[in-house]
């Protein structure tokens, strides 16, 4: 097995505050990685680290077997990197087709605007849109905007995709839904890091668990040796009988 | 944006306002009406060139007249110091103007909303008042044309005709320009810079390179205009070339038709120069000119921000496939 | 250049320096507290310049007596227009806010060449000349510093010693945090903008007690309201202060090694540079 990404003890500071400590982590090609912890763990801004839109000042990662440390977010996507964010970002103003055109045309195969809009009609099937394709972004309802954020991501055809908590604020049907694009994405030989604090969803889904606290990582492992872990369970958990409800959820 | 060889509306509508508005003084080779159509022309290029920046890439300048200021100084220059033929001073005024926007570009434009406006003020008031200095380009006084230059021209008055042919080119071609930016990959990334420029980095666009791409495209067509305005001027000086007033003017032009989209600026630019000249020349308003357009544009702000045609496009979606 | 004169156009510069930063005072008080660059402050000082001279030629009604009408008018005015136009645009795109209070430039400038015309004022009012050693000093400029430091004092009172004051501070910081506290942080806001009005106004006044002016002239103090803004930081009001001494030592120095002319391409590169380097300011704290 090849790690398509390597991050090895990546530290990031933002003043006096350190945010990121000590970060050493590989992922394998085809998986799906879980990042959990609690809020203001530092989860969002490893996504940030990763993909460029912050330079650590500590340790190295290596993308696809390259130096990644000081790349800006849109060399990170060329070279195959696509994100979610958490506060979804449509492009209001622009059409929903044109969005997910948008994230065909710039990431990584670099489409021109014909392929571009073949592989948006294509992805607002995959992601399960449901919206005119010429309907302003802006118009579209919470879940609807997490899809179209999914697809927008999705039409670059990247190698390893950074999910931040698509499933928050969801229904629970609207999760179920979610959870199968995300395995069908797998499926396609995408490698995915997700975010969540929908357990039930992460512990099904993920092959790995990565426990973040206060920066640091905490617990690594499978999703049930890691909720044991009492580490994790102080940490994060908090209460030893939120685990075992997990489990029994899980 | 579907299928590149289908019929356009928006395009052929636009280019037909703007060739009705170049034709119209040409049958009857009328002098007055030439003036008219001259000024009119002039606002559309300067509307039409800016919202590239303003309407599809998101960034707000107030400096857009530096652009025609140096174009054309550049022009008279040759025009006069070398006796350099017209379509060459044209030309390099346009490449000065580009020039300048591509070693701009990079450093001004990493600033944000009002600095990116506020900086914009700043480089057009030390162009000004280093121009004022400027001996080559005549410092204060300026550069002012000999008579004799119109003569490979068949004289003044045939030169004026050859100003207005070529103004009427530079804004078809503009519009042009401007419709097919829109509807490019360029403009789709533009127009995700608007949006979101976070996101538009993380979705992989070069924002910096595309934003000074943009810059420079809005930066030409003003450099030439500015040659052909101050040729038929006949002089060119630092209070004219770089009053900070055409560049605000311009953008209620853009606000007035509409922000991003092809048709807004072609009607704001006919619609404030029309009433402009109605004011001028009416003996009620003859006076308080600048009263009433700054009335006007105080409305269109507090009342329709989205400008006249962007108020047409939400109000009747069917509009939008004809007014792009 | 004997010592004495350098000293005298430095004196000159730093004086007139102080003018300079009562007028950016109020650009950066409105900066700071709502986010408005505003386009009108120009259109006002020239306003002021008028209001304190009508008042004095016409009624013979002593200048600084007048000025004080002017600041009460300013205050006022300014909460007026925040009314009128400033509140219905407060949350739109930035470009309304500077867009609205060009407008509102425009209509003053128009309303002002319609009744006034283009042509110079000079209120004719002195004060003689103060000599202290080898600098000689006109009494007007002297007093107008003076009048501005007074000013700059109160304001400061207003903004740390009062409770309209401190919600001023508040909303400036955090506008939704300070309504959540119960600020009503409409009223602030047009105060601010009142403020920051009245403080163009004044230095207006100030200006027309010592140089000729016309309904243009506002526009150069404007411009020198925003070089001085970026060099002391945006929306930091004591900085202002600071950014028009330094303005006012330039001007005052500059001319003695280089063509007078040359001074305000200085200037504008400077004001490029800060704002490229430091957005913040020079004297900024506050990174942005």
């Amino acid at each position: 097995m090849t790690h398509i990404l390597e991050v090895d003890r990546v530290g990031k500071r933002f003043g006096g505050l350190q945010a990121l400590t000590n970060i050493t982590f590989n992922l394998e090609e085809g998986e799906i990685l879980g990042l959990i912890g609690p809020n203001g763990a530092g989860k969002t801004t490893l996504f940030n680290t990763i993909n460029g839109v912050y330079s650590p000042e500590e340790g190295t990662i290596l993308f696809r077997g390259k130096n990644v440390v000081g790349h800006k977010p849109y060399e990170m996507a060329k070279m195959g990197m696509s994100r979610t964010h958490q506060i979804v970002r449509p492009l209001k103003d622009l059409t929903v087709r044109e969005n997910i055109m948008a994230g065909a045309c710039f990431g990584h195969e670099n489409h021109n605007l014909l392929a571009a809009g073949r592989i948006a009609d294509e992805m607002m099937g995959f992601a399960g849109i449901k919206a005119k394709p010429d309907q302003l972004a802006g118009s579209l309802n919470v879940a609807q905007k997490k899809r179209l954020e999914m697809a927008r991501a999705l039409a670059a055809h990247p190698k390893l995709l950074l999910l931040d908590e698509v499933l928050a604020g969801l229904t629970p049907s609207e999760i179920d839904g979610m959870i199968k694009t995300i395995l069908d994405i797998r499926k396609q030989g995408v490698t995915i890091i997700m975010i969540e604090h929908v357990m039930k969803a992460i512990m099904n889904v993920s092959d790995h668990l990565l426990v973040l606290d206060y920066g640091q990582k905490i617990a690594e492992g499978q999703p049930e040796e890691v909720v044991h872990n009492e580490r994790v369970v102080e940490a994060y958990l908090g209460d030893p009988n939120m685990a075992r409800r997990l489990m029994e959820e899980a | 944006m579907n299928k590149i060889a289908s019929f356009h509306p928006g395009l052929w509508l636009a280019l037909a306002v703007v060739a009705a508005i170049g034709i119209w003084p040409i049958p009857a080779q009328d002098a007055a009406l030439r003036e008219v159509s001259f000024t009119v022309l002039i606002a559309i290029v300067m509307a039409t060139s800016l919202n590239v920046l303003m309407g599809y890439t998101g960034y707000v300048s107030f400096g857009h007249v530096v652009f025609y200021g140096l174009g054309g100084y550049v022009g008279m220059y040759l025009l006069n110091d070398y006796h350099a033929p017209l379509p060459l001073a044209i030309l390099a005024g346009g490449a000065a103007a580009g020039l300048l926007a591509f070693l701009l570009g990079k450093a001004i434009l990493k600033l944000r909303g009002a600095y990116f406006a506020l900086v914009t003020i700043g480089v057009n008031e030390a162009m000004r008042t280093f121009i004022s200095n400027f001996e080559p380009f005549g410092a204060s006084t300026g550069i002012a044309l000999q008579f004799s230059v119109y003569g490979a021209y068949g004289g003044a008055k045939q030169a004026l005709w050859v100003v207005y042919y070529t103004i009427v080119g530079l804004a078809l071609f503009g519009v042009l320009a401007s419709y097919l930016i829109r509807h490019s990959k360029f403009g789709l990334g533009l127009m995700t810079i608007r949006e979101d420029e976070d996101a538009a980095e993380v979705m992989g666009i070069v924002t910096p390179n595309t934003k000074t791409l943009a810059f420079v495209a809005s930066a030409i067509l003003p450099g030439m205009v500015g040659v052909l305005f101050f040729f038929k001027n006949g002089n060119v000086e630092p209070g004219d070339a770089f009053r900070l007033g055409v560049s605000i003017e311009t953008l209620v032009m853009i606000m007035l038709g509409g922000q991003g989209t092809v048709m807004g600026p072609i009607l704001g630019a006919l619609g404030y120069q029309r009433l402009r000249g109605f004011l001028l020349t009416s003996p009620i308003f003859k006076n308080a000119q600048l009263v009433v357009a700054g009335i006007l544009l105080l409305l269109i702000v507090l009342f329709i921000p989205a400008g006249a045609v962007g108020w047409l496009r939400q109000r009747f979606a069917w509009l939008r496939k004809v007014l792009a | 250049m004997n010592p004495g004169g350098i000293l005298t156009s430095l004196m000159d510069g730093l004086l007139i320096g102080v003018v300079y930063g009562i007028a950016a005072m109020g650009l950066t008080l409105i900066w700071g507290v709502m986010r408005v660059i505003n386009l009108a402050h120009g259109a006002i000082i020239s306003l002021g310049m008028f209001g304190v001279y009508l008042i004095f030629t016409n009624f013979g009604i002593h200048p600084y007596l007048a000025l004080l009408l002017v600041a009460l008018a300013g205050l006022l005015f300014g909460m007026l227009i925040y009314y009128i136009t400033i509140a219905r645009v407060i949350n739109a795109p930035y470009l309304s806010t500077l867009l609205a209070t060009f407008a509102i430039n425009m209509i003053f400038i128009g309303l002002g060449t319609a009744v006034f015309t283009t042509t110079p004022r000079d209120a004719g009012f002195s004060l003689g000349n103060v000599s202290l050693g080898p600098v000689t000093l006109q009494g007007t400029r002297l007093v107008a510093a003076l009048v501005t430091l007074l000013v700059t004092g109160g304001l400061y009172f207003f903004l740390y010693r009062t409770r309209p004051g401190k919600f001023v501070r508040a909303v400036a910081n955090n506008r939704a945090a300070a309504e959540l506290m119960g600020i009503p942080s409409a009223r602030i806001l047009a105060l601010s903008f009142g403020i920051g009005t009245m403080l163009a106004a004044i230095a207006g006044g100030l200006i027309a007690t010592f140089f000729s002016f016309n309904i243009l002239s506002g526009d150069i103090y404007q411009q020198k309201s925003f070089i001085i803004g970026v060099l002391g930081g945006l929306g930091n009001p004591v900085g202002a202060l600071l950014g028009g001494l330094i303005l006012g030592a330039l001007e005052g120095l500059l001319p003695l090694v280089m063509p007078n002319t040359w001074v305000p391409v200085i200037e504008f590169v400077l004001f490029i540079v800060i704002l490229l380097v430091r957005p913040s300011g020079l004297l900024g704290g506050k990174s942005e």
